[in-house]
C-alpha cells in the first residue's frame, strides 16, 4: 500500500451532481502529484476529501495505512494552503503560522523554535509581527505555505495557491514551492487548472475531466503519449491541431493529404491531432497552410492560419525563421508525431 | 469666493443647529448650580452660580421615596448594574444564537432567524402582561435578574452578527479546522475578535436601550431599593434645582459610555474591513 491511496472514491452532493466518479489513485511518499483539469471537472472536489473539507460518498481514503474517511479534518495532519491564501486576518504572522502548533498542545518554547526555522526558510522573519493586510500577495503567499510546513504534516494539500498571483510571480513561486517541496520532502497534492503549472511542479499528473482521471503519469508520458483526445487538447501549449479524417485499411485521409503506413487496426471517423512544434517547413509537404499571423515570442514564432478547409491551424518555428503574413507554408510532420483518436470516443486508437 | 460663501451658509445652519440642541440643556446645567429661590425669582438661568456641590451632593446621597428607602446613588447603582447586564448578556446570546444559525447544519435556519427577527414587532409593552406574570410565577419580582432578562433578548443583534458572520469566508473556518481548531475555538479564536468592534458597538446600544428603560422596571419592581434612574426622574419631588441637578446626572452615564467608545462604536456599525 502506498502512502495515500484514494480506492473508487465518488462524490455525489445532495443536489444530485456527481462531482467525481469512482476514483482510484496512490500518492507515493515524497512525490509531488498534480490534478490538472479544466475549472469544474471536481480536482478541487477531490483534494478537499483528502483534507476531509467535503464528506466521501463512496469509497475509501488510505494515508499512512489509516482509514480516513470518518476522521475529523483537525486529526487527519494534512495541511492546505487556499485560492486566496485564507490567512487570519486578525493575527500577526507569527501567530498565523503558531496557531495550529498551539492547538496541537506544544509548549510555548518549540513553537517559538519551529516558527522561526519556517519564517527563515520562507523569507518572511522581518514580518513575523505584521498582520497579513500589511503584506503583499506575494508574501501572503509565503506565510499561506509557512503555515503548513511549521506544522510538519503528512501531506501538503495546495488548491490553486498561484492563481491570485501577477504571471511575473506565479513562475517564481511556483518554482520556490518545487525547491521547498523538494527540500521538505512532505508528499504534496497540488489542484491546478494552469497545464504549464501542471507540467513544471509534478512528479505524477492526473489529467481530470468531468470527475474522472483521463489519465495519470509522468508530465513528459503524458505530453508525448496522450491516450484521449481531451488530454492531448489540454496539455500542451499552444493547443495540439485537430483534423477531422477517415481511417482505413491504415490510411488516413484527411482533408488535402494522406497518412499510409499507420500502426493502427481502427477504421472509421477519426481526429488527427498534431501538436504545432512537431512540424517543420518543407517542399511538397503534407500540410499547406496560408499565414493569419505570427505571434514572436523571441525565442519561438506561433504561426496561425488555415489550411484548404479553411480550419485554423498553429505551427511553431524557432525564432530566427522570418514568415511573412499571407505567405503558403508547405509542412511535413516530424517523425510521425502525430495522434489519431476515434472520433466517438475520443480514445487514443495508434 | 462662491464656494466660500456657501460653506460659510451650511457652517451657520449647523451652528444654530448646535445652538438649538445644546443651549436648553446649557440653561438646566447653569440653573441647577443655584438656589432654588434664586431660580424661583429670576427663572431659568444663562451663568453658572455658586451652588453646583451643595446641590447635587445633596441629590445623590438624599434619601428619598414613600419609605425613605432610596438615593439617587442608589439609582444609578441600579441603572448601571440593569444596563450593563442587558447590554453583556443580550451581546452574548445573540453572538452565539448568530453563530448557530450560519455555522451549523440547522434545518431551516433562515426562517428560523427569520422568526427571531419577528419579535422586533413585539415589543415588550405589546407582550407586557404575560412576560410580567412569568416572572411573578418565578419569583423574579424585585430581583435585578428579573430587572434583565425579559429585555435582553435582541433580535437586532443577532441580525448584525449573523450578517456579519455570513461575510466571514468559508475558507477561514476550514483553514482553522485543519489547524485543529474545533467549533468553540473557532468562535472564540476567530469570530469573537474578527467582530470585535461590532460587540462593542452592540454593547453601547443595548447599555442605552436598557438605561433608558423605563415601564418594565417600573412595573416589576415595587420595592424601592430597585428603581432606576429613569423612574427617580418620574418620581423626583422637592426643589426645582435639585431635579434639574438629577436630570444632568441622569444624562451623564450614557454620554459617557459613547464618547469612550465611539470609535469602535462607528467602526462597527460602518463595518470597513
Amino acid at each position: 500500500m502506498s502512502f495515500l491511496d484514494l480506492k473508487n472514491v465518488t462524490k455525489i452532493y445532495p443536489n444530485g451532481t456527481k462531482a467525481v466518479h469512482e476514483t482510484s489513485l496512490s500518492v507515493d511518499e515524497g512525490e509531488f502529484m498534480v490534478f490538472v483539469g479544466p475549472s469544474g471537472c471536481g480536482k478541487s472536489t477531490l483534494l478537499r476529501m483528502v483534507a476531509g473539507l467535503e464528506d466521501i460518498t463512496e469509497g475509501d481514503i488510505n494515508l499512512d495505512g489509516k482509514l480516513m474517511n470518518e476522521v475529523d479534518p483537525s486529526e487527519r495532519d494534512v495541511a492546505m494552503v487556499f485560492q486566496n491564501y485564507a490567512l487570519y486576518p486578525h493575527m500577526n504572522v507569527y501567530n498565523n503560522l503558531a496557531y495550529g502548533l498551539k492547538n496541537r498542545g506544544i509548549d510555548k518554547q518549540t513553537i517559538e523554535q519551529k516558527v522561526n526555522d519556517a519564517a527563515k526558510l520562507l523569507q518572511i522573519s522581518d514580518y513575523l509581527q505584521r498582520k497579513p493586510s500589511m503584506l503583499s500577495g506575494g508574501q501572503r503567499q509565503r506565510v499561506a505555505m509557512g503555515r503548513a510546513i511549521v506544522r510538519n504534516p503528512k501531506i501538503f494539500l495546495f488548491d490553486e495557491p498561484l492563481s491570485n498571483l501577477d504571471a511575473k510571480l506565479r513562475i517564481q513561486m511556483r518554482l520556490e514551492i518545487k525547491k521547498l517541496q523538494q527540500k521538505v520532502g512532505v508528499t504534496s497534492i497540488f489542484v491546478t487548472h494552469d497545464q504549464v503549472e501542471a507540467m513544471t511542479l509534478a512528479d505524477r499528473l492526473a489529467v481530470i475531466n468531468n470527475g474522472i482521471i483521463e489519465q495519470l503519469g509522468t508530465p513528459i508520458e503524458i505530453y508525448d503519449n496522450p491516450k484521449s483526445l481531451f488530454v492531448a487538447g489540454f496539455i500542451g501549449s499552444p493547443q495540439m491541431n485537430f483534423l477531422d479524417g477517415n481511417l482505413k485499411n491504415k490510411t488516413l485521409s484527411a482533408e488535402g493529404f494522406e497518412i499510409k503506413d499507420i500502426n493502427s487496426d481502427h477504421e472509421g471517423e477519426v481526429t488527427l491531432g498534431i501538436r504545432p512544434e512537431h512540424l517543420s517547413q518543407t517542399e511538397n509537404g503534407l500540410i499547406n497552410l496560408k499565414v493569419d499571423l505570427v505571434e514572436q515570442l523571441g525565442s519561438d514564432n506561433l504561426v496561425y492560419g488555415q489550411l484548404k478547409d479553411k480550419k485554423d491551424f498553429c505551427y511553431r518555428c524557432p525564432g530566427n525563421q522570418t514568415i511573412e503574413k499571407n505567405s503558403n507554408l508547405s509542412l511535413n510532420i516530424d517523425n510521425n508525431k502525430y495522434y489519431i483518436f476515434d472520433k466517438s470516443t475520443g480514445k487514443r486508437v495508434n | 469666493m462662491t464656494r466660500f460663501i456657501t460653506s460659510s451658509f451650511s457652517h451657520l445652519i449647523l451652528f444654530i443647529g448646535i445652538l438649538i440642541m445644546v443651549v436648553p440643556v446649557w440653561m438646566i446645567f447653569a440653573s441647577s448650580t443655584h438656589t432654588s429661590s434664586m431660580i424661583n425669582m429670576n427663572g431659568l438661568q444663562m451663568f453658572l452660580g455658586d451652588s453646583f456641590y451643595e446641590n447635587y451632593l445633596r441629590v445623590l446621597l438624599y434619601q428619598g421615596g414613600f419609605f425613605k428607602e432610596i438615593t439617587a446613588l442608589k439609582m444609578f447603582f441600579n441603572s448601571f448594574i440593569m444596563a450593563t447586564g442587558v447590554a453583556i448578556l443580550s451581546v452574548v446570546t445573540s453572538l452565539m444564537a448568530a453563530y448557530a444559525l450560519v455555522y451549523y447544519r440547522i434545518k431551516h435556519a433562515t426562517l428560523l432567524f427569520w422568526i427571531i427577527f419577528i419579535t422586533i414587532l413585539v415589543p415588550l409593552e405589546l407582550r407586557i402582561f404575560p412576560t410580567y406574570s412569568v416572572m411573578a410565577e418565578l419569583n423574579l419580582v424585585n430581583s435585578y435578574f428579573g430587572l434583565i432578562v425579559p429585555i435582553s433578548a435582541s433580535a437586532i443583534a443577532t441580525l448584525f452578527f449573523r450578517q456579519f458572520y455570513k461575510t466571514v469566508p468559508d475558507e477561514l473556518l476550514e483553514s482553522a479546522k485543519l489547524d485543529g481548531a474545533n467549533t468553540w475555538r473557532f468562535f472564540v479564536d476567530f469570530l469573537i475578535p474578527l467582530s470585535k468592534t461590532m460587540i462593542v458597538a452592540m454593547l453601547i446600544f443595548m447599555f442605552v436601550f436598557g438605561y433608558n428603560q423605563y415601564l418594565w422596571p417600573l412595573l416589576v419592581t415595587t420595592s424601592e431599593q430597585y428603581w432606576t434612574v429613569v423612574m427617580g426622574l418620574k418620581m423626583m419631588s422637592g426643589s426645582i434645582v435639585h431635579r434639574f441637578a438629577f436630570v444632568m446626572m441622569s444624562m451623564v452615564p450614557p454620554i459617557l459610555i459613547i464618547i469612550v467608545l465611539q470609535k469602535h462604536f462607528i467602526k462597527g456599525v460602518f463595518q470597513d474591513k
